[in-house]
Parts: C-alpha cells; sequence; structure tokens
C-alpha cells in the first residue's frame, strides 16, 4: 500500500485464536461512528479468512489486508 | 404461515446435546462468532448439553472413549510438546485421570489464546444469543430453575424447533 491509512482505532488481537479476533473486532467497530477505520493486528493463522468472511456477513468494508513483521493487519470501515 | 422477511438476519440455530469440556466449546464458538457476525442465534441445550447453563458449571473431559483426543503436555520443550501420548485405555480408567486430561485441556486452550467456557458462554450472553433450557432435561434429571443463569429461557422442542424453522443453519452437537 502506497497510501497511508490513518486509523481512527487500533486492535491488537495478537496471540488470541478464534472466534476471539472476530468477536473483538465486531465489538470494536460498533464503538465507532459509520465511514471510522478500524485497523486490526492478528496473529491467529486463521484470520485472513475469517476476518473476510465477518466483513462480507456484516457489510463493513476491508480496506486493505496484508502481512506485517509476521502479522496479519486488517483495515476496516464501518459502513452501517 | 408467512415465511420471515428477506431482510431478516440470517439465523444459526443449535442443538448443544453434549456436556463434556470437549463438546462444550462448539455451541459457543459458533454461537459467539454468528452473532458477531450480525446473526441471530439460539441453541438449545438438551440432555448432557443442559449442565451448560448452570450456574457454576465446570465441564471435565476423558480420552477414554475418546480414541481422537490427543493428550499432549502444555509444558516443556517444544519436541516434548509435540509427542502425543499413547496412554492405554485401562490407565485412563484409574480415578482421577480425567481431572488431570481436563486440566491439561483446560491449560492447553489458555495458552493458544482460546477462552475459556465460561468467557465464551458470556459472550454469548452479551452478544444477545437466546440459550433455551430444555424443560423436559431439567424435569428428567431433577435440577431447578434456580440451578440455571437467570440469561436463559426454558422451554421445550417446540419453543426450539418454532425458532429453527426459520433458521437459515441448523447444527446439532
Amino acid at each position: 500500500m502506497t497510501e497511508v491509512l490513518q486509523p481512527d482505532r487500533v486492535l491488537d488481537c495478537s496471540g488470541l485464536l478464534c472466534p476471539l479476533p472476530v468477536i473483538r473486532t465486531s465489538k470494536a467497530i460498533k464503538e465507532l461512528g459509520i465511514g471510522q477505520v478500524l485497523k486490526v493486528i492478528a496473529t491467529d493463522p486463521g484470520a485472513p479468512a475469517d476476518m473476510e468472511a465477518w466483513a462480507r456477513q456484516t457489510g463493513n468494508e476491508l480496506i486493505d489486508a496484508h502481512e506485517e513483521d509476521g502479522k496479519y493487519v486488517f483495515f476496516f470501515r464501518r459502513m452501517r | 404461515m408467512a415465511r420471515r422477511d428477506p431482510d431478516a438476519p440470517k439465523r444459526l440455530a443449535i442443538i448443544a446435546s453434549k456436556g463434556t469440556l470437549d463438546f462444550a466449546y462448539p455451541p459457543f464458538i459458533l454461537g459467539s462468532t454468528a452473532a458477531a457476525m450480525g446473526w441471530e442465534v439460539g441453541i438449545f441445550f438438551t440432555f448432557y448439553g443442559l449442565p451448560l447453563l448452570l450456574r457454576n458449571y465446570d465441564p471435565k473431559v476423558s480420552p477414554l472413549g475418546n480414541p481422537a483426543m490427543p493428550l499432549k503436555m502444555p509444558f516443556g520443550p517444544p519436541g516434548f510438546r509435540q509427542i502425543s501420548w499413547p496412554i492405554p485405555a485401562i490407565v485412563e480408567a484409574l480415578p482421577g485421570f480425567s481431572l488431570l486430561a481436563t486440566s491439561l485441556m483446560q491449560e492447553t486452550f489458555k495458552q493458544k489464546g482460546v477462552p475459556s467456557l465460561l468467557e465464551l458462554r458470556q459472550m454469548c450472553i452479551d452478544a444477545g444469543v437466546n440459550l433455551i433450557a430444555c424443560q423436559m432435561t431439567m424435569d428428567v434429571f431433577g435440577f431447578k430453575k434456580e440451578d440455571f443463569i437467570p440469561e436463559c429461557t426454558v422451554g421445550g422442542a417446540a419453543t426450539f424447533l418454532e425458532f429453527a424453522g426459520d433458521a437459515d443453519v441448523s447444527l446439532f452437537v
């Protein structure tokens, strides 16, 4: 990513396994306003697939997902 | 009868029929996750699954009669932790063995970052999951309503089936 996203909130789920990253992400995004951006960091190897599925199901936008220093990083925009 | 509103959220209906530590996890994991995805969730706790709603529930697990359950140690060097111990069934039947297996599984889950069962149950409650305690099981096994967490509702097969009749996903655990 060349463009640098500025998250409104950062949630660190390092060291947590399913289902905690999804549940904490769901809680955290509800505390944001519509249009705001949540950054999530996770180490669960299941997180990339689960986070995509969660975004599709909830209608929130997965703006970006990538790996950084051996961790998974996601940016979500609250859509509703 | 009118079908549900097509814009209604997806619905998950689960029957939880087992109360050992291992089989107690799937209903609460699936329920809390589905709720986090905006789904409507109902779990019907029946037969040996009913104790999962007790106020102070402390589930156990035993490798006896559970041959696919790996017995690995949650401590020691990595190579040691990888060993799946071939314990004879007659040893697994000894008094105290299920307590040992239970504490090993709980410790492993904790170290790996999986929440405890009671934490997961609370997450389901917080997310508004409908926890239905089977009235018939309660009567058969001699439980009282006061033994259970106040967040559960008590109902029978018809209560659950009415909810499950409009479910998008139905599971029996």
